[in-house]
């Protein structure tokens, strides 16, 4: 009688194209685990939309970082798009916000969640993430480990190999698929374990060192993202909206409407994909950027937001600029209108 | 063995990727895909997914804004 081959067993990582589920992944494929990472598309992801859209940075080399660390670590990546599924987690989080309108907690628990459903799904047998405790003050912390576990229904089939030494054995290494003395037991913010690891791995290039993925961590577009919310009265969002509040110049005239300014040619292209659904405006006696009108404006308003689309184009020092304005279902509309002044403008309009 | 064709313009990354993908799911080994796309980043993005997912990048061309790219479906392996 012979020993059966034993099954060769599967993870599905965590990827999100920084350095520690890099490694976290490298150190299951180094124990024979059978690795396949997945990638899920929120809509707030950092990852190349600015320098896809800013003609500045169209020099720069933009490259997905979660495929490359796929492509590093000869893994597949499958990327899932969970935009809808995702708005209840940053409207409604259950453990709340960090100190933007960022929900990393709920956040964890729903990717692992969809990573669990999707391990079921395929017939693998856990799930690794690079998470490390102390790493990050909401969603990565002693006490937040087992929550994440429990809330996402993974329970123990979900194995962080970075600090897996800190927390209790998980089902892969219980059933010795594997080996608990090959992980590690990195802890709090500092990044010199994970440099050194991935120097004895002969990692020598990756992305930013963790985090910095989400544009809900950031200040300025959370408050874009809080004003858009208290103007429409309710905190629904599509796409467009989130998409347009990683672009151009925001102002907040009057409660009822806010204008969106391109700062340069390749903002100004890029919402020019959205003017059938906006009311929006630009100069003709000089050059100047598109500007699109977000809420509803009468003729006061409109006549406020041509003056202000004249002060952020090369006539802003004339006494007159014309400005072409198409007023969603309107007839388009010649305006001659003096821009407003630097003092004209109070900076509280500025989100 | 069939040609399709995907529009993923006025989409940024990773969007062309992931409709590339979902679409490629629906088809057999050997058929072929012209992915169009205005994000510049796909340029990138597809041929690695490709590479990664054991699919061909056949090669690309660009009219106006818009870039074509071409990709044959593998096996999967």
């Amino acid at each position: 009688m012979t020993n059966p081959t034993p099954k060769q067993r599967k993870a599905v990582s965590l990827i999100s194209g920084g350095l520690d589920s890099m490694l976290a992944t490298q150190a299951m494929l180094d124990q024979g685990i059978h690795v396949e990472g997945i990638n899920f598309y929120t809509g707030f992801c950092v990852e190349g939309h600015t320098h896809a859209i800013r003609k500045k940075d169209k020099a720069k080399p933009k490259r997905n970082n979660a495929l490359w660390v796929a492509e590093t670590l000869g893994i597949k990546l499958h990327i899932i798009d969970v935009i809808d599924e995702y708005k209840d987690v940053v409207i409604n989080p259950k453990h709340g916000y960090g100190s933007n309108l960022n929900p990393c907690l709920d956040c964890k628990c729903f990717m692992v969640r969809k990573a669990h459903e999707w391990l079921q799904e395929n017939d693998f047998d856990f799930i690794i993430t690079g998470e490390v405790i102390g790493q990050r003050p909401m969603s990565q912390r002693r006490d937040t480990m087992p929550v994440i576990q429990r809330e996402s229904g993974a329970e123990d089939r979900l194995l962080r190999p970075l600090c897996a030494k800190f927390l209790p054995e998980t089902l892969p290494e219980r059933e010795g698929w594997v080996d608990r003395d090959r992980l590690y037991d990195f802890t709090g913010r500092g990044r010199k374990p994970q440099i050194a690891l991935a120097a004895k791995m002969g990692i020598d290039d990756f992305a930013q060192p963790a985090g910095g993925c989400c544009f809900l961590t950031d200040a300025a577009y959370s408050n874009k993202l809080s004003d858009l919310w208290s103007a429409r009265g309710d905190r629904e969002y599509e796409i467009d909206d989130i998409m347009l509040l990683k672009v151009g110049r925001h102002l907040r005239p009057r409660p009822h409407f806010k204008i969106i300014v391109g700062r340069e040619e390749g903002e100004n292209r890029f919402l020019e994909g959205y003017r059938k659904q906006f009311t929006h405006l630009y100069t003709t006696s000089h050059p100047g950027p598109l500007v699109l009108l977000d809420g509803t404006a009468d003729a006061d308003d409109l006549q406020l937001a041509a003056q202000l689309a004249a002060r952020f184009s090369q006539g802003k020092a004339a006494d007159s600029v014309r400005v072409e304005l198409h007023e969603k279902g309107a007839e388009m509309r010649i305006l001659d209108v003096k821009p407003l002044t630097n003092d004209e403008i109070p900076v509280g309009w500025y989100l | 063995m069939s040609h399709h064709e995907l529009d993923a313009r006025r989409m940024l990354c990773p969007m062309p990727v992931i409709k590339t993908q979902n679409q490629v799911l629906k088809l057999t080994a050997g058929d072929t895909l012209d992915v169009t796309c205005t994000d510049p980043g796909a340029l990138n993005d597809i041929p690695a997914w490709c590479r990664i997912n054991g699919h061909e990048y056949i090669g690309h061309r660009e009219q106006d804004d818009e870039i074509i790219i071409s990709v044959r479906v593998g096996d999967g392996d």
